[in-house]
């Protein structure tokens, strides 16, 4: 292998790549071809770094220096002065990563990386993910070797149960016993799936590790098959995921061509293969067994249960379905011991989650956490806290699954019990924070919209009753709703959770409960006052002018779609309420903010 | 009736009897050959899904119970740019879902439709990984971000001269 006394690491997750990354690091390539340094420069394309919200992202190694929100123009001046030359731009440095003293602080000691912990995600931004050797060299498919050559396949059952590991897909079972079950399960064909359709609408989690380190899933998988018994799996993936698949589709191919995948493998007589499943955009075929009858090529309609995946799977085969996250956490067990593992996170939730932070927040991006940690810690410390000097209002956790943990909740430690308690549930890892310009009414609302489009409609408890809570919220929201819609809502929400077929249907109804266990002033003031506090639902917006700031010059008067607006130069104007549109116009048009939302 | 897509352009078609050749004899082949159908053909027509059902030697009933479940496969073709805004979570807290009523607003048609000269498809889309930059909107392979309402009218006109 080459020696480069350089490395610079630009980041090819979507976000960046949204932005931009693409072209820069062509520029990168071209400008050090320019200086005739391409062979001590070597330009890596990675995964996502975690912090999107300033992408695209570039780091340069030995240094480590952070530059961020980089444009293809500022390439050559970071080729030429800190590649060429070795002074680092500062100029174009994250903000965060320069001290008070403007000495360079390492990544660990940025505000945003300070508190996290990688497992899962420890190879993401760090290697090439197109590239299975940048994989080896950081211990890749060493825990395959080890576990195909030195352990049984009980033997790894039991490390993965030591180690307190549980599944990161939301409903947090212990990943060791579902592993022993598939073992344990009669027949001799069996299979290992990935669930890779991340559903939660409003996370990337499953996505990133995909694209930044899509080996650790199938080598993790490739030892799962061993230890259940397994020659065949599927990764059943999202097909709006295309930079995911395009990686899965090249590491497989390279995995096969290093003997990895396929027949023998490390010469020990185990054979393992995985094919790759597009997902068709249904939220329902997250759910287990809907997903098993999508990959068998049929509606993804979900089925009682019992029997279990485990028994009854895949082409009716005992079938292990595990996580995009469990998955990635396997060969750190494998290699570290289950000892380390449990030693992280709280009594009942070891190791680390990683979350998909976003909404109002001002550090939107991936980050992993040890369990334990205050979700008060993700939101200011990692977070940075909301913009605009705003107030937090709550944290949403568990997508259309889970609900909105407000601020006297902030101190709960991230782990699967806690966030049960206070109403919501880990879910996947999506973390959206709402500040007080968020209607939590209007939230509940959006959640519902999502699961009433995504029912499946096998079942009348959800096709139905969702439906039924959807009508009573949209009439909330328009102004239109009456004393008792709350308690109907929960007579609703109660007889869903106790007799939906499967956990769409049976989790649909919290984010409602806990918008209403929280916030029920919120619903109160849109039934009772038509008032929407936090100034969102459109139909209960009323525009007024301030009198006190109006000049009169009737600009607003001027712009209204329907002539709304009324009065005598330089008096105050007013709105006719009856008239108004709620269009905005004059609110944006007026030079003096005079104009209101309420 | 209207020609056939299957007779209408033989190079698709050859194409997509190499996809069918390929899948047939695996394990679960229906949802890759239609995902293939759909990006050779650009929807799932009648006739396609008869001819798969021919070829597989399922029931027609069985491919149009797939074809209308999952939301990705559509019966009619979609217009030259398919227009996604993100109404995920983020970007839906972010105000995304006023950028799609601009949208719907300047095309004159509603989330699902298609413009009737067909040069574009408004689809409401979720996460699509790129929550650093919501709101969130991509148009085929591009993605556009920290989107405001005001910024979709000029977008969309570059596209509509094109
Ligand atoms: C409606 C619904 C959607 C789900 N979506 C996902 C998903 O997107 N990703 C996922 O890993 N698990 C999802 N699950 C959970 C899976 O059914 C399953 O429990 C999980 O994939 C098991 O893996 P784990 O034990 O590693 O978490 C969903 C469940 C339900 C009921
Ligand atoms: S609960 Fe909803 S999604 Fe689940 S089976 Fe019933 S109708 Fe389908
Ligand atoms: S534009 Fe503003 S200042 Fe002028 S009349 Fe209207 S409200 Fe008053
Ligand atoms: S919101 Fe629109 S309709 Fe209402 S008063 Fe202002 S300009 Fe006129
Ligand atoms: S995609 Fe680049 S940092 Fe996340
Ligand atoms: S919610 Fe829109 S990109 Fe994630």
């Amino acid at each position: 292998m080459e020696l480069y006394r350089a490395h610079v690491l630009v980041c090819g997750g979507t976000g960046c790549t949204s932005s931009g990354s693409a072209g820069i690091i062509d520029k990168f390539n071209e400008e050090l071809e320019k200086h005739n340094i391409k062979n001590e420069v070597k330009v890596v394309r990675t995964g996502c770094f975690g912090l999107c919200e300033v992408g695209p992202v570039v780091i340069v190694y030995p240094e480590g220096a952070f530059y961020s929100r980089i444009k293809v123009e500022d390439v050559p001046e970071i080729v030429e002065e800190h590649l060429v030359k070795g002074r680092i731009v500062k100029r174009l440095l994250y903000h965060d990563s320069v001290a008070e003293d403007q000495t360079i602080k390492s990544l660990d000691e940025v505000g945003f990386y300070k508190k996290q912990m990688r497992i899962a995600f420890r190879n993401c931004g760090v290697i090439d993910p197109e590239n299975i050797e940048e994989y080896i060299a950081v211990d890749g498919y060493k825990a395959l070797g080890k576990v195909l050559t030195e352990m049984t396949p009980e033997q790894v059952i039991e490390t993965i149960k030591a180690s307190g590991l549980r599944g990161r897909g939301g409903a947090g079972f212990p990943t060791g016993l579902k592993w022993e079950f598939t073992r344990k399960a009669p027949g001799d064909k069996k299979y290992v799936c990935c669930n890779a359709d991340e559903g939660d609408p409003g996370a990337f989690m499953d996505r990133s590790i995909l694209e930044g380190d899509p080996h650790s899933v199938i080598e993790a998988m490739a030892i799962a098959g061993y230890a259940v018994g397994a020659d065949q799996g599927y990764i059943y993936v999202r097909a709006e995921y295309p930079i995911a698949v395009k990686r899965l589709t090249i590491a497989i191919a390279q995995a096969r061509e290093y003997g990895l995948l396929g027949k023998d493998i490390f010469g020990t007589g185990f054979n393992f293969d995985i094919e790759l499943r597009l997902g068709a955009g249904a939220f329902v075929c997250g759910e287990e067994t809907a997903l098993m009858a999508s990959i068998e090529g049929r509606r993804g309609e979900p089925r009682p249960r019992p029997p279990f995946p485990a028994v009854k799977g895949v082409f009716s085969k005992p079938t292990l379905l595990n996580n995009v996250e469990t998955y990635a956490n396997i060969p750190p067990i494998i290699l570290k011991g289950p000892e380390w593992f449990s030693s992280i996170g709280t009594e009942r939730s070891k190791g680390t989650k990683v979350f998909a932070l976003g909404g109002k927040i001002n550090n939107t991006g991936l980050v992993e956490v040890p369990m334990g940690t205050t979700l008060r810690e993700i939101v200011y410390d990692i977070g940075g806290g909301i913009p605009g000097g705003k107030k937090f209002k709550a944290a949403q956790t568990g997508g259309p699954s889970g609900g909105c943990i407000p601020a006297e909740h902030l101190d709960t430690p991230i782990d699967y019990e806690s966030f049960i308690q206070v109403g919501s549930m880990m879910g996947s890892g999506g973390l959206i924070i709402m500040d007080e310009d968020t209607c939590m009414v209007d939230i509940a609302r959006f959640f519902l919209d999502f699961t009433v489009s995504e029912s499946c409609g096998k079942c009348p408890p959800c096709r139905i009753g969702t439906k039924r809570m959807l009508e009573i919220l949209d009439r909330i929201v328009s102004g239109k709703g009456q004393e008792g819609d709350i308690e109907k809502l929960e007579l609703l929400a109660k007889n869903i959770k106790a007799s939906a077929l499967c956990g769409l249907g049976q989790t649909a109804p919290n984010p409602v409960l806990s918008t209403i266990r929280y916030f029920r002033d919120e619903y109160e003031a849109h039934i009772r006052e038509k008032r929407c506090p936090a100034g969102v639902c459109q139909a209960l917006l009323r525009y007024v002018i301030v009198a006190e700031l109006c000049k009169g010059c009737g600009l607003c008067a001027r712009n209204c779609p329907v002539g709304a607006i009324s009065g005598e130069p330089r008096k105050p104007y007013s709105i006719d309420p009856d008239k108004c549109i709620k269009c905005g116009v004059c609110m944006e048009k007026c030079r003096f903010n005079a104009i209101k939302k309420q | 009736m209207a020609v056939s897509v299957l007779t209408e352009n033989k190079e698709k078609f050859e194409e997509f009897k190499k996809v069918i050749e390929e899948y047939k004899g695996k394990e679960g082949p229906l949802m890759p050959i239609l995902q293939k159908a759909q990006e050779i053909f650009g929807c799932l027509s009648l006739d396609v899904q008869n001819y798969i059902a021919e070829e597989l030697n399922i029931p027609i009933t069985d491919v149009y119970g797939v074809a209308t479940f999952y939301a990705q496969f559509t019966l009619k073709p979609k217009g030259k740019y398919k227009i996604g805004v993100c109404l995920g979570t983020a970007c839906y807290v972010k105000g995304s879902q006023k950028v799609l009523d601009k949208l719907q607003e300047i095309l004159n048609i509603k989330v699902g439709d298609t413009t009737d000269d067909g040069k574009f498809t408004l689809e409401a889309t979720r996460c699509l990984g790129a929550c650093g930059l919501a709101p969130v909107m991509m148009i085929n392979d591009h993605v556009y971000g920290r989107l405001k309402p005001e910024d979709v009218e000029g977008i969309i006109a570059k596209y509509r001269d094109e």
